[in-house]
Formats: C-alpha cells, structure tokens, sequence
C-alpha cells in the first residue's frame, strides 16, 4: 500500500498545550490515548478487588474481610473489569487504528467520540463511591440478579444503576461512531472485503452494542422503578416475575461476551499474519465466522438460566444453538493455526502473547462446551468452573489480546521500540501466573466449590491456596508493563515506519510516531496488498 | 472520490438509523415484558394458572381416573403470617367440581395485605387445572391478630395428560402492604 502523507499540513497544526488540550480534545489519537490509559487505571483497581478476593481466599475460614464486604468485592471486580477495563480498551485501541487503517482522517463524530470518553470517569467515580457510602456497595454480583438486587441490595444500588446507564451512553455513543466512519469514511478502493480484520471484527462489535447496550439500559430502567416507584416487573407479589430479569439480562449479557471477544479476535488475526509473515489464512472465511458468532450470540441466552426451570425443549434447544457457536470459532482457530503453518515465525512480545491467545482462550472455549451440555450443567452451575470458564476466555482471551495489541501497536503510537527483554519477562510472567491462578479453579469447580463465597469447605484448601499465589504473581507483573509502557512513552529505540518486517497495513505506511493528523487526504489502497 | 458534503450528508443518515435502531432496541427491552407473559400464558411455562374459570354445562367428567393433587403453602422471606392448606392431598376424579380451603391468621401487631402467588408443577398440567374461585384472584388483608380460611374451587380437566398422576399446587403469599402504601 502506498499513502500520501501532508507533512506540511501536520506541522503548524499539531496538538494544543497543556491539560485542556486532553479535556477538549476531538483528535481520534488523544481520545484513543486517554481510553487506553483510563481502561488500564481501572485494570489495576478492578485487580485489586481481585487480590482482596483471593487473599481472603488463600485459607479456608474469614480472615481478612467479612462476608458483607467480600460480596462487594466480588461486584466491583466484575463491573469495573468488563465495563472500565475490557470494554474501554477496545474502544481506545478502535480509536487509534480504524481511522488509520481506513485511511481516514479522523473518527466521522469527533465531538461525540470526546463525550462518549468523558462520561465514564464520571461514571466510574460514581460507581466507585458507593463503596463508602452507608450499607456500602453493591454486593449481589455483576448479574445483578432480581429480587437480590431489587428487595435485598443496598441503598447504593440506585448510583449503580446510574452508573450503568452512563456507561451505556458511552458504549452506544462510541459504537455509533465506529459504524459511521466505518461505513463512511473509508479511503477510496478500501472495499468491505478489503478491510484489516481488526476493522470487521470491531464492525459487528459496534452492531452488536448498539443492540444490546439499550436493553441493559432498559433492564436497569425496571430494577429502578420497580425499587423506587412501586412496579413490579421482577416483584413475583405484584404479578411481576423473577426470572424475566435472567431472561432480559442475559439478552444483553450474552451478546455481550461477545462484545469482549470479537476485537480480541480481530487484534489476533493482525498479529499472526505479521510474524509469520504470510498472509492471513482464510480472510472471507475469518468474516462470515465472526458475524456467524455474532448472530448466533443473540439465541443462546438461556444457556446462562438451565437450572432455572425450563422445559425439556428450551433445555435441547438452547443447548444445541450453543454448541453450533463452536464451529465458526473453529473456523477461526483453525484459520489462525494455518496461518501459522509453514510460516518463518519469530517470537516477539505481542506474537507471544497472540500463541498464548489462541491456546488458552480454546481451553476457556472448551470448557464452554462442557458448560453448554445442559444435563452437566446443573452440576457445574454456579460453581468455581464457571468462573474458571469465563476466566480463561476473558483473561488469557480478551486480556492478553489488548496486551498484545499495545506492543504490536506502541511503536507506531509513540515512535519509541519498547523494551523487548523486558516484554518477554512480562509476558512469561503473565502466562505462568494466569495459569497458576485460574486452572486449579476447574478441580475446585468441579469438586463442587461454589462461587462467591468468602470461606469454603476444608478440601478445597490446597487448590486455592495455589490459585491465589497464581493471583499475586499474575496481578503485580502488571505492574512491569506499566512501567515498560512508561518506559516506551519517555524514549526507546527509534521505531521505523513499518515497525515490523511483516507488517503490512495503512497504519504501517504512516511514520512513527503517527503524525496528529494523518490521511487529511485519503491513500491510494494498493489492491495488491489487500487481504481479499 | 466522495465529496466532503457527501460525506456529511451519509455521515448524519447512519448516525440518525443507528440512533433510531437504539431506541428501537430500548423499546424492545420494554417490549419483552409482555412478550414474556404472553409466551408463559401460551405454552403454560412457569406452571402459571390461568384466570377465573366458568363451568360450562358439557363438562365431562372421567369417572375411571383419580389424580392426586398436593397443596403446598409458602412464605416469602419477611412475611410473617401463619399459612397452611387444610388438607395436604387430595385424590379427584378428572371433571368434577372439588374444594378445600387455605388457613391463614396474622400475628402481627398490624393489618396486613397479602398476595398469594399460584404455581402448578408439573409444568405441561397448568393449563388442565381451572379454578372457579381462588384466593389469589384478589388481595387479602386480615387485621392484626385475625384468621381467616380462604376458599379454593377447582376442576382438574379430564383432558390432562394420561401419565400426570400428581399436581402439585403450590402458594407462595407475599406482604404487599408496602407497594399499596407506596402507589
């Protein structure tokens, strides 16, 4: 691909100075900078709730928190991960790189882009408060399950459910933007079929959350009304119905996951092809894959509810619909495997972390599999497997994927190499303390460990025990990347435009660091080099 | 190559059907509530039983089969009052008119309102129990101290399913004195 780049242009209209330049910002590039860095701030809050949670858990019995308080822990680690850490970091990462592997100039709604962020640390620090508020924060998990949450929560829920309505505006606000300079701006010949992964995957990302997100809203619209204005939408005395929550909820909630999971999938698939230097194997096939996923996100939703009561039919059905999921995810695997095969492979830090994607987001897959049998299920329900299950396509899944990301990307953001000793002593201490913390949580699942509780039966000591080391070691190794990023900000090697040897891309033929404002006019898309 | 008003004029007709398709799926959520009682009313999920049932004069009754009918009463958490069915079982002919009454009595030191809440397990049967008279058609409220046996009239359809034995019918009363005094 060649690009034509203003460097005239760029010179006497960078950024502006000082703290206001970041408040007023409409630069898709500051905004993108500013979600990456908020999404991080609430990693490592969200991983100490985290820490608490299984430093109560290294011995059977209450140690360090009372049972109240590790309820809340349990609440605030699971809203501030998928809503402030996974979800912001993806937007950021869409800031940053669809505009310029578009070939476009800026998001289409760049004052919008500049509300959608700044909504959320309000929303955040709302969210946040209630933990020194009296009766103190939510504690009825992140499903928020009516009547616990209606009759039995906090006085506080009311701020949660507010903090969840502006997060919502954000989600759909930013996802709104992405579909339009998707849709809008791409450079001239940059066809549908011709877009990087990454840009698709994030496409029917953005469809699925503006489907979505409304209902969560609607659902947190209820839950209010129903506690402050005398409904009953989930009140069984007042004609409501308790399980109309879980089938509501998990409407969005299923969708969801794969909100968390599509872009990771879209970051991997860049990454793969570059340090095997071979094309992406499969590229239409990685396409209809992902909007299979995404369709079939929508009719699964009761896989979540098996124990609630349903008729044998429901059960068959919602088991079957979630077993097919499995195949458009084997496609991809498959695809990212083949890809690899016969590749000239070298090893640096975000490839690592990509292999290490691909390998244990299919174990937490699997896992899934054994969870969608509807007859184990009940065995397996609300049990430490479960959160073994989600852990593993969360973390080692959508985690690990946003990490490969910001060192596959950062020498194109800040123009500086980071330290590539020290990515790869973080990534291997990442991949070891993930699996130490979350693979003896199968066994302890298995054996019948509920979750959510702060103290648990004698012959799930040794395990968890095991599993909190795991957490300690996993949870201060992101300490170093912090600082490697910190480091990789403040200088470095200097970054070539390409950055990699494989790399092939808009952004690549941009230099490093990415001009303020890149593609004022749009590239030329060389059809050669194109995925199609 | 697309114009910059071109690119304005595509930008705002996305933005407003995806802003259109946001309210549309806020609605939606809405929408599911009823959607949701009406797909429990249609197939008898939930073990839901139906409203007042009238008899008609062709009812036929199956003299040949006997269900069992269980009754259960439950309490929901904070609800004080005493609340039992005067008879545990029931053996009744398919068709027939049968009848039996709920205890309750209040301890509490105030009136109270209650709701009792029906459900029919096994699920599929919902549909063949009809109730001529319930107490969980309409609220009740019993002074402080009061008791009270409340009616049940009902008919189990001489159409329910060959291998349903049992019904059980369970109440669960809840304390809605709160949600009265706050509409």
């Amino acid at each position: 691909m060649s690009a034509v780049i203003e460097q005239h242009h760029d010179d006497h209209h960078g950024p502006a100075k000082g703290l206001m330049r970041w408040v007023f910002t409409t630069n898709h590039k500051d905004i993108g900078t500013m979600y990456l860095w908020f999404s991080f701030a609430m990693f490592l809050l969200g991983g100490s709730f985290a820490l608490v949670i299984r430093a109560e858990l290294f011995q059977p019995g209450l140690q360090i928190v009372q049972p109240e308080f590790f309820n809340q822990m349990t609440t605030m680690h699971g809203l501030i991960m998928v809503f402030g850490a996974v979800m912001p970091a993806f937007v950021g990462l869409a800031n940053w790189l669809v505009p310029m592997m578009i070939g476009a100039p800026d998001m289409a709604l760049p004052r919008m882009n500049n509300y959608s962020f700044w909504i959320l640390p309000f929303a955040f620090t709302m969210l946040a408060s209630t933990l020194f508020m009296e009766g103190g924060a939510p504690n009825f998990g992140w499903t928020f399950y009516a009547p616990l949450s209606t009759e039995y929560g906090p006085p506080s829920t009311t701020f949660f459910i507010f903090a969840v309505h502006l997060m919502g505006i954000s989600s759909i606000m930013g996802s709104i933007n992405v579909v339009v300079t998707i849709l809008n701006m791409r450079a001239p010949g940059m066809t549908l079929m011709r877009m990087p992964l990454f840009v698709w995957t994030w496409l029917i990302t953005a469809y699925l959350l503006i489907a979505v997100m409304p209902v969560l809203a609607g659902v947190v619209t209820m839950m209010l009304m129903d506690i402050h204005f005398g409904t009953a939408f989930f009140n069984a005395g007042g004609g409501g119905d308790p399980v109309l929550f879980q089938h509501i909820f998990w409407f969005f909630g299923h969708p969801e996951v794969y909100i968390m999971i599509l872009p990771a999938f879209g970051v991997v698939s860049a990454i793969i092809p570059t340090f095997a230097r071979k094309r992406l194997f499969g590229y239409a096939s990685m396409v209809y894959a992902t909007a299979s996923i995404a369709f079939l996100s929508f009719i699964v939703w009761a896989h979540h509810m098996f124990t609630v009561g349903m008729p044998l039919a429901g059960e068959l059905y919602f088991m079957y619909a979630t077993m097919l999921i499995a195949v458009p995810t084997g496609v991809k695997v498959f695809n990212w495997v083949a890809t690899m095969w016969k590749g000239s492979m070298t090893f640096e830090t975000p490839m690592l972390f990509a292999i290490a994607f691909v390998v244990l987001f299919t174990i937490g897959g699997l896992s899934g599999l054994m969870l969608a049998i509807a007859p184990a299920d009940f065995q397996y329900h609300d049990t430490y497997f479960v959160v073994a299950h989600f852990h593993y396509v969360l973390v080692p899944g959508s985690v690990f994927s946003i990490m490969a990301a910001v060192y596959y990307w950062i020498p194109k953001w800040t123009g500086n190499m980071y330290d590539e000793t020290l990515g790869k002593v973080h990534f291997w201490l990442s991949f070891v303390g993930v699996n130490v913390l979350f693979f003896p949580q199968h066994f302890i699942g298995l054996a019948g460990m509920p979750r959510r509780i702060p103290d648990y039966a004698l012959q799930f000591a040794d395990y968890n025990m095991v599993s909190t080391v795991g957490a300690f070691l996993f949870g201060f190794s992101q300490l170093l990347f912090l600082f490697i990023v910190v480091k990789c900000v403040f200088g470095g090697k200097k970054a070539t435009a390409q950055v990699w040897e494989g790399a092939h891309g808009l952004e690549w033929t941009i230099p490093s660091p990415a001009p303020y404002h890149t593609f004022s006019t749009p590239p030329k898309v060389d059809m050669s080099e194109t995925h199609g | 190559m697309m114009t910059d008003n071109h690119v304005a004029n595509s930008t705002t007709a996305t933005t407003l059907k995806l802003a259109a398709v946001v309210v549309g799926m806020f609605g939606f959520g809405f929408a599911l509530v009823p959607l949701y009682d009406l797909i429990c009313d249609v197939t008898g999920l939930n073990g839901k039983t139906g409203d007042q049932y009238t008899v008609t004069s062709e009812q036929i009754v199956d003299e040949k089969r006997l269900v069992k009918i269980q009754f259960l009463a439950n309490n929901n958490a904070g609800m004080s009052w005493e609340f039992r069915p005067e008879v545990r079982t029931m053996e009744v002919t398919p068709g027939q008119l049968n009848m039996t009454n709920f205890f309750v009595h209040n301890p509490a030191n105030m009136a109270i309102t209650a709701q009792a809440i029906p459900s029919v397990t096994p699920f599929r049967a919902a549909r063949y129990l009809h109730k001529t008279e319930c107490f969980c058609f309409e609220q009740q409220e019993l002074q402080a101290g009061a008791s009270l046996d409340m009616p049940l009239r009902f008919i189990v359809d001489a159409s329910l399913p060959e291998d349903v034995t049992t019904l059980t019918l369970s109440y669960t009363i809840f304390d809605i004195s709160d949600q009265l005094a706050a509409n």
